[in-house]
This record gives C-alpha cells, sequence and structure tokens, in this order.
C-alpha cells in the first residue's frame, strides 16, 4: 500500500494505532464533526435517508466479513435481516423484553440461523454456494409469511417504541443518535476484528483455502465463524430497522435487498470495513437523489415521476455494471488513488 | 385420476418453459463458466418482444418470430461483447453480480416502456381444451410440451452435426484444445449468449401465450436454478429432465399440499441436492472440495 510509505514507527503504541499520520487523524475529525452536524441541517426526508444509511452501513459490514473478507458469497443477507428484524419485534411486541435485550437477542438468533445456514458453505463454495444461499434466503421469507401464528404471517408486525436507560426512542433525531453510535461500534470492532489471529484467518481461506488449511486453519470451523460473526451484525441491522421503523413487514427483507447489500459492498469496495460505509452512503443516497429530482421535475416531466421505480432500477443495475467493468475494488479504491495522487502531487509516482 | 392428469400436463407446460429457460442458462455455463442471474430477464424481454411485434406492430406471429429470433441473438452477442468481455478470469462474485446487474437493467427497460400492468397476449397457439382420459387439458399447455420437445431436439441436432455446435462442445470440453484446434473462442461465447437469447424468445413466447405478460416472467430465471442444480449446471439433456421434474413437482404440491408450499418447494429440493449430489443427475463431477 502506497499510503504506508515513509512511515516509520519508533513505538509499540504507534505500530498498533489505526491512523498514523497527521492527516488520518485530520480526516477522522472531520468525518465525525459532519456525522455530528449533519441532524441539525438535514430536512426531514434526508434524515429518514440518513437512519437508513446507518443501518445499511452495520448490514454492510457483516455482509463485507463473510463475503468481502472471507470469499463466501452469501445471496441471503435479506432473509438474515429478517430474522434479525423479527426476533426484536416479536421479543419486543409479545414479551414485552426491553430494547438493549432484544439487540441482543437478535444477534444471537441470527448469528445461530446464519450458521445453520452455512452448513452448504463446508461443501461449497464459489457459485454453488451463491446459489446455496438463494435458496435459503426463499426458506427464510416463506417461514415468516407462512409461520402466521409467530410471525403475523403476511400482516406487518407493529413494534412498540422502544425506550433505553428510560427515555422513549421515537423520531428521526433521536435515533440518528442510536444508529450512528451503533455504526461507530460496528465499524471499529470490524476494523480492529481484522487486526486479529481470527480475522486473518478468514483473509487466509478467501485468498486460498488449501494454503490456509495448511497453515492450521480449519476452515470448517472459520467458515462457520465468519457466518456466525457476519450474520450477528446482519441481526443487529434488522433489529435496529425493526425498532427504528416500529413496523416489520416480509416484503422489505426480499431478494432485492439481498442484492442490493452485495451492490452496497461491490461499489464500496470488497474486503474493506470504509468501503462497506462509502458503498451503503452512494447506494441508498442515489435512489433518495432520483426521488427528490422526480419531485421537483415532477411538475414538467410527469413520466419521470411516475417511472421512478423502474428508473431508480435501471440506475442501480448499471452503477452495479459500470463499478464492476471499470472499478471492481470500488469506492475504497478510487479513494486511495485520490489520496495517492494528492500525497505524491506534482509527481506521478 | 383426472386430477392427476391435469396436474401432470400443467406440470409438464410449466416445466417445458423452465427446461427452455434453463436451456439458455445451461449453455451460457458450459460455454463460458458463467453463472447468469440475467436469464429471467431474457424470457420476460423475448415475451414483450413478441408482444410488441405481435400486438401493437400488428406483424403475423410466424414473421414476428423470425424477427424476433434474429434480434435475441444479436443481443445475445452484444451483451457478451460489451460487458461480459471484461469479465473474464474475473472473481465469482463479480461475475455473478454482473448478470444480476444486466437483469436489473433489462428489468427497468422493459418497465419504463411497458409499464407494470400485465397484458394480455395475441395467443397465437390455439386454446381450447380437449378430454384425455376424463381429465380436461389445455390445448395450448400440450403445445407448449411439444414445442420445447422439438426445440430440444434441434439443439441436439445442431450440437451433433453443425460444425458450429461441435466447435462449442469442444470449448465446454476444453477452452485451450479448442485454441489449439483453431477454434475461435471467443466467438463461441459470444455465440452461446446469442443461443442463450433465442432460447429465452422461444420460452417467453410459449409462456405469454399460456399465461400472459408481466413483470412477474423474472421469477422463472430464479426457478431455473432448481432445474438446473437437479439436472446439471453444463447437462443439456439435464435441463430438460430438471425442467419436467420441478414442473411437476411444482405442480403435485399446489395440487396435493397446497398452502403455498409449491412457492418453497424447489429452494429446499435445491439445498437437499447441493448437500448430497452437489453436480446434479447428469452434471459433470469437477466441482471443488475443500
Amino acid at each position: 500500500m502506497a499510503a504506508a510509505t515513509g512511515v516509520y514507527q519508533t513505538t509499540y503504541e504507534g505500530d498498533l494505532a489505526l491512523r498514523t499520520t497527521r492527516i488520518e487523524h485530520v480526516r477522522l475529525v472531520l468525518a465525525l464533526v459532519v456525522v455530528a452536524v449533519l441532524p441539525f441541517v438535514l430536512t426531514p426526508f434526508w434524515m429518514t435517508v440518513a437512519n437508513q444509511i446507518g443501518i445499511a452501513i452495520i448490514g454492510a459490514i457483516g455482509l463485507n466479513i463473510l463475503t468481502g473478507f472471507t470469499g463466501q458469497i452469501s445471496l441471503g443477507q435479506g432473509g438474515f435481516l429478517a430474522v434479525g428484524a423479527y426476533t426484536a419485534a416479536i421479543l419486543s411486541a409479545r414479551m414485552g423484553v426491553p430494547f438493549p435485550l432484544t439487540l441482543v437477542a437478535a444477534m444471537a438468533m441470527t448469528a445461530l440461523i446464519g450458521t445453520l445456514f452455512g452448513l452448504p458453505a463446508l461443501r461449497l463454495k464459489g457459485l454453488y454456494l451463491a446459489i446455496a444461499t438463494l435458496a435459503s434466503q426463499f426458506v427464510i421469507i416463506w417461514v415468516v409469511r407462512n409461520w402466521d401464528v409467530v410471525t403475523g404471517g403476511t400482516e406487518s408486525l407493529v413494534v412498540p417504541p422502544a425506550t433505553l436507560f428510560g427515555y422513549t426512542l421515537r423520531g428521526d433525531f433521536t435515533w440518528y443518535w442510536v444508529i450512528a453510535a451503533f455504526a461507530v461500534v460496528a465499524t471499529l470492532t470490524a476494523t480492529n476484528l481484522f487486526r486479529t489471529g481470527l480475522g486473518r484467518a478468514f483473509v487466509a481461506i478467501r485468498d486460498q483455502d488449501i494454503a490456509a488449511e495448511v497453515i492450521g486453519v480449519d476452515p470448517y470451523r472459520y467458515k462457520l465463524l465468519a457466518f456466525a460473526i457476519s450474520s450477528a451484525y446482519v441481526g443487529l441491522a434488522g433489529a435496529l430497522l425493526a425498532h427504528y421503523r416500529t413496523i416489520v413487514t416480509w416484503e422489505r427483507f426480499t431478494l432485492d435487498v439481498s442484492i442490493l447489500y452485495l451492490a452496497i459492498i461491490i461499489v464500496g469496495g470488497l474486503g474493506s470495513v470504509a468501503g462497506s460505509i462509502y458503498g451503503s452512503v452512494f447506494m441508498i443516497t442515489l435512489p433518495a437523489l432520483l426521488q427528490s429530482l422526480g419531485r421537483s421535475l415532477g411538475g414538467t416531466f410527469p413520466q419521470f415521476q411516475t417511472r421512478l421505480p423502474a428508473i431508480q432500477l435501471g440506475v442501480f443495475g448499471l452503477v452495479i455494471i459500470l463499478f464492476l467493468i471499470f472499478e471492481p475494488r470500488g469506492l475504497a479504491r478510487i479513494w486511495q488513488r485520490m489520496k495517492d495522487y494528492f500525497r505524491l502531487w506534482p509527481f506521478r509516482y | 385420476m383426472e386430477t392427476f392428469l391435469q396436474l401432470t400436463v400443467t406440470g409438464l407446460a410449466n416445466g417445458a418453459i423452465l427446461a427452455l429457460a434453463a436451456l439458455g442458462f445451461v449453455l451460457v455455463f458450459k460455454a463460458t463458466s458463467v453463472i447468469n442471474f440475467a436469464q429471467g430477464a431474457f424470457l420476460l424481454l423475448g415475451a414483450y418482444g413478441m408482444y410488441f411485434l405481435v400486438d401493437t406492430l400488428g406483424i403475423h406471429w410466424a414473421p414476428a418470430l423470425a424477427i424476433a429470433l434474429v434480434a435475441a441473438m444479436a443481443f445475445g452477442v452484444g451483451v457478451e461483447r460489451s460487458v461480459l468481455r471484461p469479465m473474464v478470469g474475473q472473481p465469482v462474485i463479480a461475475v455473478i453480480m454482473l448478470t444480476i446487474g444486466i437483469n436489473e437493467v433489462i428489468r427497468s427497460l422493459v418497465q419504463v416502456t411497458w409499464g407494470t400492468s400485465p397484458r394480455r397476449f395475441p395467443e397465437f397457439i390455439p386454446s381450447g381444451s380437449v378430454t384425455m382420459a376424463g381429465a380436461t387439458v389445455p390445448i395450448d399447455r400440450l403445445w407448449a410440451i411439444g414445442i420445447a420437445g422439438v426445440v430440444f431436439g434441434l439443439f441436439t441436432l445442431f450440437f451433433q452435426r453443425s460444425k458450429q455446435g461441435i466447435a462449442m462442445r469442444a470449448v465446454a470440453d476444453d477452452q485451450q484444445a479448442a485454441l489449439l484446434q483453431g477454434i475461435s473462442v471467443r466467438k463461441v461465447f459470444a455465440m452461446s449468449w446469442g443461443l442463450a437469447a433465442v432460447s429465452a424468445v422461444i420460452g417467453g413466447a410459449l409462456v405469454a401465450n399460456i399465461i400472459g405478460v408481466s413483470g412477474g416472467l423474472v421469477d422463472y430465471g430464479l426457478l431455473v436454478f432448481a432445474v438446473v442444480i437437479l439436472g446439471g449446471l453444463d447437462s443439456i439433456p439435464g435441463a430438460l429432465l430438471g425442467g419436467a421434474i420441478i414442473g411437476l413437482l411444482i405442480s403435485y404440491t399446489a395440487g396435493y399440499v397446497g398452502g403455498g408450499l409449491q412457492q418453497v418447494v424447489p429452494y429446499v429440493l435445491i439445498v437437499l441436492i447441493l448437500l448430497i449430489k452437489p453436480y446434479g443427475l447428469f452434471g459433470q463431477v469437477r466441482i471443488e472440495r475443500v
């Protein structure tokens, strides 16, 4: 990595730090300032978008751990989100379990289900695994729709407002801080995960599974662990979604959601925690931008407004295709190149 | 018995359409090792294309089909040349997501052009029904089964007898050896995508005749996975047999069990097959295990 050139550590603390140069610290502070200022300047529409982005970041980090870092393709993200959302919703709506506990339960439950559906990964890889997880998506959603007694079937499930430390969480502004806090924690834990032996084992399996086994990484164990850890993140995202939306329906967890999350990590950058964030911001903002464009053009071009869902779909597909052809390593790589360009400026290399 | 016969014909007709969609999938996978998530969108485009030619332009169905087949060939080759060529040597996930991207773009184009409400297709296959062994069987279903059989027969002939077909089989068998024989692998890649689109047009025309044209046709593209996993990803007879089995399975489940179970049975079957016999009934055993 070019950015590391010329950075020489003289202390162990410096070697362990996530950020070493001054410019990196400045950027981090700037990013945090933006996150802190945003809710005071955004309109209600964009506040909702911001909260969606926050939840998507947590889910995308989860998927990136599995697909980007461990190399196990999953088309079952929507189903796993549903498991998290329904676990949290059922616990709080029917049993009155407090909000933080429902989050923990949702993470545990999704990790369990995720591991179960990860079992085919022990024998399959690549496209076969993709199809197996595709099947798991349909099986989970089918169960949700037909297990009326527990999930409410095709009816929507209403979740009572969440309370945290005796304070009721209502409205986009309050939720923004909760979601932002969880997103920051998810980012930090995921970043640090890949500095541990466990995270490195995941990467070893992705890069060369046979070589990984030779150097003592048990592929069975670590693949299942990757499914479990990834699903726990996804479960958290699902649970937050349930509490934030206060309504859970199966329609929010279809195959399109799985595809959206895969698109997020591809556009953001496979195998990059920061990429999950860039991808979430990009892929959630884009349809919202089109939507507000449609509203402002609605008077002059009513066709645009009526065809909006189709146009959003088309732009979505086009973005995936263009990124895969021109920058398969995503926004994270583009950002890296921009940084390198200005760091070395005026020289090319 | 009557119900059984009716369910069997419905299932086989559905299976015939599935088999045609699966044929396109298998052709692409066999030659290029690309797993095509856009086959459902191809089918959709084929159905709407035929609708446009026959209903909107008012062309007789026979020349319309000919035009559609030529256009499909050009479209398939175009897709391969423009977006799939850069994907050679890229990881599986990139290729999968690329075909998903194609799928979404085609769906969007169809929605923008024709809207979302279902259309009635000007049927050219004779409708009505006949009574067989006491059961009333719709004729168009029987035609669908027959046409699928003929198309599979033609494709088999193509692969057995024609120079192009043999070249395609050679590339599927061993790309480098085929290159050494002077076969243009690029042409074969483009050709396989073209043929996939062609089979989608035939499947699309059939399905449009039987159930009408709507955005829901894309779902056939997902059921195709059950067919090809069962039959073997690279086996043409497997596509035919797999299509029939999956079609019958859905039909019998809907008829005898009900409760919406037919929507999930194919996917449960996928998981079971992948766990027990991942290369399917006729697939080549070259799956990599860890």
